[in-house]
């Protein structure tokens, strides 16, 4: 795997800078502060991980740096320049997304043909009957595949539909919202493959959100713990899997999860 | 599955129903085709159907299949107010000794004529101002919502009758009139779909590849729509042609001599005692296509509930 070789050169070439950020949700006099103050720089062509329990805020931060989700404070700086806000075209050609579950990231009414070609018209490429049958090749999905309604396909394929989908505007950051939590056990391998191969092929840089360590530990060359909205540690992946954690928190998650990641080979 | 290599189809039925479509047009001609056969196991909706077809294909073939002129009566010594089954006038005549299936077919035109025209405008009005406020929420949201409100507080006849009595009375008036009252359910349906779409992960991808909220209500959130609205339309179709029928009773929608069949009623009430047909005929007409559209939009929300059947 190339990930070693990665890591060393990422730290001199930072791609993405989140500093400082803070996410507050209102609902009325509700406040709600999911994320609290979080800093991590993400080197290019790296694969970042970020991990931590349910309503840790993990997601919210991949939302924030897409603009689904509100930032309330702090900097997130693409390259040297701060992120616009609203998000403009060029940014969303630079930056794109895969979700979690893959039955609700397809729209049920169009045919997968429709989903690929969508982006394209959008951001005006050329060459697009090209760029589709490529993008399904690709992700392991064959010319068969093109015209089909998303109900025809399983959830794997559905999410190669979205990572083609993500794929498909060249992108060189692509945030990854536990791409693999809504498919069974033999899937996420070949999902989990299919990124890593693609990440090798075209130099792309990974923000992974999980809040399964054994695909971090996997996937990624670094990362963060979070809790409660707030950065706990930053690991490297040497770390983790020697158990090197510094926090209370992180040794508890790195406890609870030792019954699944054993089975995972390094 | 060796489906995906085979060149030769066993015929049509098989290239519609194919998991493999190689083109966007087969994709979509198999996809409504699918629709189709659910719809056709269906017998009540199927009874529907061929209503609302057999009204269509009447109101296409009206002077051929009338036997007399609808506006012209016969000789008024010998064919007025004849009972049905008489020689030659099979549901009767009326007090101007007018063949009443002959209006009752000539009517069919002004019926269709009322039911597509409102829905040709009321849809999209109502689908625009509900995806609009639910797609944007906010204070456009708050705006379009309560003004929808306000029409939708008067009562759909009165309100169409102060429209009819500015506009003057007349069945194009009446068709405007419905229109603009008719809009405001299915602006409501359409922003409470709009609410449940909004926020779903394929707008968020969407919105994530640049495109602009035009077109994502447009290309996006609409089609989602669209088929609780086409089934709340159909649903309402006899609404429609009631009130039409209402207004036509009234004086204030199709004026005479024009066989409308609301206006018939009206006018053969005053025999309704002594010659009962005069305005039961055109009384039942309402009411088979009033059930058939009915029908019809149970069998269709049926089939294209988004939500029963993905």
């Amino acid at each position: 795997m190339t990930g070693t070789e990665m890591s060393e050169k990422t730290m001199t070439d930072t791609v993405l800078s989140v500093e400082n950020l803070e996410v507050t949700f209102r609902a009325g006099l509700e406040e709600v502060r999911a994320v609290r103050g979080v800093s991590f720089t993400v080197g290019r062509g790296e694969s970042y991980g970020i991990v931590g329990e349910s309503g840790s805020g993990k997601s919210t931060v991949l939302r924030a740096i897409c603009g689904l989700a509100p930032t309330s404070g702090g900097r997130i700086v693409l390259d040297g320049a701060p992120i616009p806000a609203p998000r403009d075209a060029a940014f969303y050609r630079r930056v794109q997304m895969v979700f979690q579950d893959p039955y609700a990231s397809l729209h049920p009414r169009h045919t997968i043909d429709s989903v690929l070609s969508e982006p394209l018209a959008i951001q005006g490429f050329d060459r697009r009957e090209e760029r589709i049958e490529q993008a399904l090749e690709e992700v392991g999905l064959g010319k068969g595949f093109r015209f089909r309604y998303p109900h025809q396909l399983s959830g794997g394929q559905r999410q190669r539909v979205a990572v083609a989908r993500a794929l498909i505007l060249e992108p060189e950051v692509i945030l990854l919202d536990e791409p693999t939590s809504a498919l069974d056990a033999s899937i996420q391998a070949e999902v989990l493959n299919l990124l890593d191969r693609l990440r090798a092929e075209r130099g792309l840089t990974y923000i992974l959100v999980s809040h399964d360590l054994a695909v971090v530990s996997h996937m990624c060359e670094r990362l963060l713990v979070m809790q409660h909205g707030q950065a706990v540690e930053e690991l490297t992946r040497g770390a983790l899997r020697a158990r090197q954690a510094q926090t209370d928190y992180t040794k508890t998650l790195l406890k609870a999860s030792e019954g699944y990641s054993a089975e995972v080979p390094a | 599955m060796s489906a995906l290599t085979h060149t030769e189809p066993r015929g049509t039925r098989a290239w519609l129903l194919s998991d493999h479509p190689t083109s966007r047009r087969q994709a979509r001609l198999g996809q409504s085709y699918r629709t189709w056969l659910a719809l056709r196991g269906n017998w009540l909706a199927m009874v529907g159907l061929a209503i609302v077809l057999a009204l269509v294909l009447v109101a296409i073939f009206a002077p051929w299949l009338a036997p007399y002129n609808p506006i012209l009566g016969q000789d008024l010594n010998t064919a007025r107010l004849l009972p049905p089954l008489s020689p030659g006038h099979l549901l009767g005549t009326d007090d101007l000794a007018r063949d009443i299936l002959s209006r009752l077919i000539y009517g069919t035109r002004l019926t269709l004529m009322v039911v597509a025209l409102v829905a040709v405008i009321a849809t999209p009005i109502g689908l625009l101002v509900g995806t609009t406020a639910g797609y944007f929420g906010g204070w456009v949201d708050t705006v379009l919502m309560r003004f929808t409100d306000v029409v939708l507080a008067f009562p759909r006849l009165i309100l169409a009758l102060a429209f009819v009595a500015a506009l003057g009375p007349g069945i194009e008036n009446a068709i405007i009139a419905i229109a603009i009252t008719s809009w405001p359910p299915y602006a409501r349906l359409a922003r409470a779909e709009t609410l449940t779409i909004r926020d779903s992960d394929f707008i968020a991808a969407t919105r994530l590849q640049g495109a602009s909220s035009v077109r994502i209500i447009w290309k996006h959130v609409v089609p989602l729509c669209m088929s609780s609205v086409i089934v709340r339309v159909t649903l309402d179709m006899a609404g429609i042609i009631l009130t039409a029928a209402g207004l036509g009773f009234l004086g204030l929608g199709a004026q005479p001599p024009q066989p409308e069949w609301g206006a018939m009623i009206a006018g053969g009430r005053r025999f309704l005692i002594d010659q009962w047909w005069v305005a039961t005929m055109p009384g039942i007409a309402i009411f088979i296509v009033s059930l058939g559209f009915n029908l019809l939009g149970d069998g269709l929300r049926d089939v294209l509930d988004p939500k029963g059947r993905k």
